[in-house]
């Protein structure tokens, strides 16, 4: 990824680096799948959880419902909400302001 | 062992020194203000103290129970960071703003009586005034004034609760107060209003944004869990709390999506937070009363610590949208840092919001009905949202993303100091809750136990799916782009209501008032003047005229004896035979009415 405005002096920072946003990636992939195999293994080893609720002690239950609420959170937000309550930036901005800025939200 | 004094006196005097003091020794004695709180703090024991006579009422300045001792507890270690975070600027407003805002908020978890209560609850309202007006902007002015404007009106809800409380048998004591009556509901508003709840709770995500950057540490930190504390002791198993709770949880999480400032995403992230306490209370079990107590310590740790790092983001750069920053880690790597902690503080296991969060979560699921099972799934979703939001989207806007191509320097070194105590905090707590939390909480009994395998296996997960979304979304370009935009929420009531009421009654009674003037000044007036000033003479000249023509003058001469004959009667220089006939007819009319009436 380029940086938008030049400091072309800069060494890029590590976050900067493809390789190692890549790595950090992998360690976010690869965090997730050892996450489903460790409730695999409770739900091979019969592992009592304690739940409070039956659907506690399904394998991934967690793992879906966070990924789930955060895909389904974004969608309403962006998709219901946004076309609903948005406004320009200026919105509430004095009236007699007489040089109101032009095309605050529409260009982007 | 001294004895203790009440702490808010400690802090409302330190607050009034300060602007007298200069230089080093202002920050000095600023930062002795909070270790001194600290110390009178550990000297402060349960029971009622220091008892203040005013007119026929008894003001109680200390009704100290576990309840007020964990909420002062923290109010007290975040006076001091607080303190410590906005040291290096040494301004007296911001340092007397800030005091007054502690004392005022430990006035209020120390009150025995609603009168004290009040007194406080209003001293609240002007400190965060106060903090508002500290960012020394025009729109800081504006935010400041509906700000007072909004809680002034909170304020005088609760007044008018109070006074028919009391006017109604109610008693005068700051405890538990049964929902019934205008009365309870009117001081359940006025609670209501400080807490964030829908609607009401506006003025929160519209002024916070605004605020100075170290005022907002000690607003984030005190004005909402005040009042989450006066609802747990007044209100405590209202299960509407419980609905409103669920709100909190809900609304504010889908704005905070599509929000660009990063003080306006963690504000409405807040709102979001304290709904799980307004949920605990509302569930009202002693699991769920400590879950409350819990989480408001928790919450106001790490969402301190976010708030600072934001605030050290915007002391050094001036920006605060999302659309404007990015890749901040160059610039600014302790302050990532602190704001990651922060994050991770939010929700990870070892960190504090872990430890306490899931209390008021298994509490609503251990009820076991279908209702609290929904409240419970609401919750979690709430939970999935806040993470997201505050724990995954306002570092990565900021100090990762996109470079912004914006260069400062670190920030502050008691910046610094005042996150990494923070910081070390959350982790502490979080860590060893057996210790540094659990211990304090208002139901001893009822203990919890957060670190079982299998809830940090699930909450693991849960956030590492949360952030694989967030991170597929991002990259598949389908999270909502940051957009330069205003998004309506329920402030558009009054900050566009406001001057629309302002029209309609500006058209209305003043054009009501103009008609009236033209009517009666104009009109009316004129001629009951005219008729009293002249009437008596003219009707003379009516009365004149035929005589005149029976004596055969011409009209000319008619008109000109007429103005000689006005002019005489309008003085009242009539010669005394006019006079005296004029009295003896009117003699006789009024014989003649009085035989008629006969």
């Amino acid at each position: 990824m380029k940086p938008e405005t030049s400091h072309p002096d800069e060494t890029p920072g590590w976050f900067d680096r493809k390789e190692n946003v890549r790595k950090l990636l992998m360690g976010l992939f690869i965090g997730c799948g050892l996450l489903v195999l460790i409730d695999l293994i409770f739900l091979v080893t019969g592992f009592d959880k304690h739940p409070y609720l039956k659907w506690e002690q399904w394998p991934g239950f967690y793992a879906v419902y966070g990924f789930v609420a955060s895909v389904l959170l974004v969608f309403v937000s962006k998709y219901l909400l946004r076309p609903l309550v948005k406004r320009d930036e200026n919105f509430y901005a004095e009236k007699s302001n007489t040089n109101p800025v032009k095309g605050g939200s529409e260009d982007v | 062992m001294f004895e203790a004094i009440p702490p808010a006196v400690i802090y409302l005097l330190g607050a009034l020194l300060v602007p007298f003091l200069k230089g080093r020794f202002r920050q000095a004695f600023a930062l002795a203000i909070p270790l001194l709180g600290l110390l009178n703090y550990t000297a402060i024991t349960e029971g009622v103290h220091w008892t203040v006579t005013l007119l026929d009422f008894e003001l109680v300045l200390g009704n100290v129970d576990r309840w007020s001792l964990i909420f002062l507890n923290i109010f007290t270690v975040l006076s001091f960071v607080g303190i410590l975070f906005i040291i290096n600027d040494n301004k007296a407003l911001d340092l007397s703003a800030g005091l007054l805002y502690a004392g005022s908020a430990m006035g209020v978890v120390m009150a025995g009586d609603l009168l004290t209560l009040f007194l406080f609850w209003e001293m609240l309202t002007l400190a965060a005034v106060l903090c508002i007006l500290a960012r020394k902007t025009v729109e800081a002015g504006k935010a400041a004034y509906r700000y007072l404007l909004v809680h002034v009106f909170g304020g005088v809800v609760l007044l008018a609760g109070i006074l028919i409380h009391f006017a109604t048998g109610g008693s005068l004591a700051f405890e538990e107060i049964e929902l019934s009556g205008p009365g309870a509901w009117l001081i359940f508003i006025g609670f209501g209003i400080n807490c964030g709840w829908p609607i009401l709770g506006a003025w929160l995500t519209d002024t916070y944004p605004e605020a100075s950057v170290g005022g907002l540490v000690f607003m984030a930190t005190y004005t909402t869990k005040t009042a989450v504390f006066v609802l747990a002791r007044c209100f405590p198993g209202e299960s509407i709390l419980i609905w409103i709770g669920v709100a909190m949880v809900l609304i504010p999480i889908f704005y905070a999506v599509i929000e660009n400032d990063l003080r306006r995403i963690l504000a409405y992230c807040l709102i979001n937070q304290v709904g799980f306490m307004v949920v605990g209370i509302g569930l009202g079990t002693a699991y769920s009363l400590n879950g409350t107590a819990a989480h408001a310590y928790c919450h106001i740790l790490y969402k301190a610590l976010l708030f600072m790092a934001i605030g050290s983001v915007i002391y050094r750069t001036g920006k605060s949208k999302a659309t404007e920053l990015g890749g901040l880690y160059r610039s600014m790597p302790w302050v990532c840092v602190f704001c990651c902690l922060g994050a991770v503080s939010s929700s990870f296991p070892f960190f504090s919001g872990f430890v306490s969060k899931s209390m008021i979560m298994s509490s609503a699921v251990k009820l076991d009905t279908p209702f609290t099972t929904f409240v419970w799934a609401v919750l979690l979703f709430g939970a999935a949202g806040m993470f997201l939001q505050a724990g995954i989207r306002v570092p990565f806007a900021t100090f990762f993303s996109r470079d912004s191509g914006v260069r400062c320097k670190e920030a502050p070194l008691n910046q610094l100091l005042a996150m990494g105590i923070v910081a070390f905090l959350c982790f502490c707590v979080g860590t060893f809750p057996g210790m540094m939390l659990y211990p304090m909480l208002p139901n001893p009994e009822a203990s919890y136990d957060p670190y079982t395998v299998a809830h940090v296996a699930d909450q693991f997960a849960f956030l590492f799916f949360g952030g694989l979304a967030f991170t597929l979304l991002i990259r598949s370009g389908l999270f909502p782009a940051e957009i330069r935009a205003t998004n309506v929420d329920a402030d558009v009531l009054y900050r566009r209501g406001g001057p629309f009421l302002y029209r309609i009654f500006d058209r209305g009674l003043n054009g009501a008032n103009r008609i009236a003037s033209a009517l009666f000044i104009g009109v009316i007036a004129k001629h009951v003047c005219n008729f009293f000033e002249s009437g008596a003479s003219r009707m003379a000249c009516w009365i004149m005229t035929p005589v005149w023509m029976m004596q055969g003058a011409d009209s000319e001469q008619i008109e000109d004896n007429r103005q000689a004959f006005f002019r005489i009667a309008r003085k009242g220089a009539l010669p005394i035979g006019i006079t005296a006939s004029c009295a003896v007819v009117m003699l006789g009319l009024l014989s003649l009415i009085f035989l008629l009436e006969k």
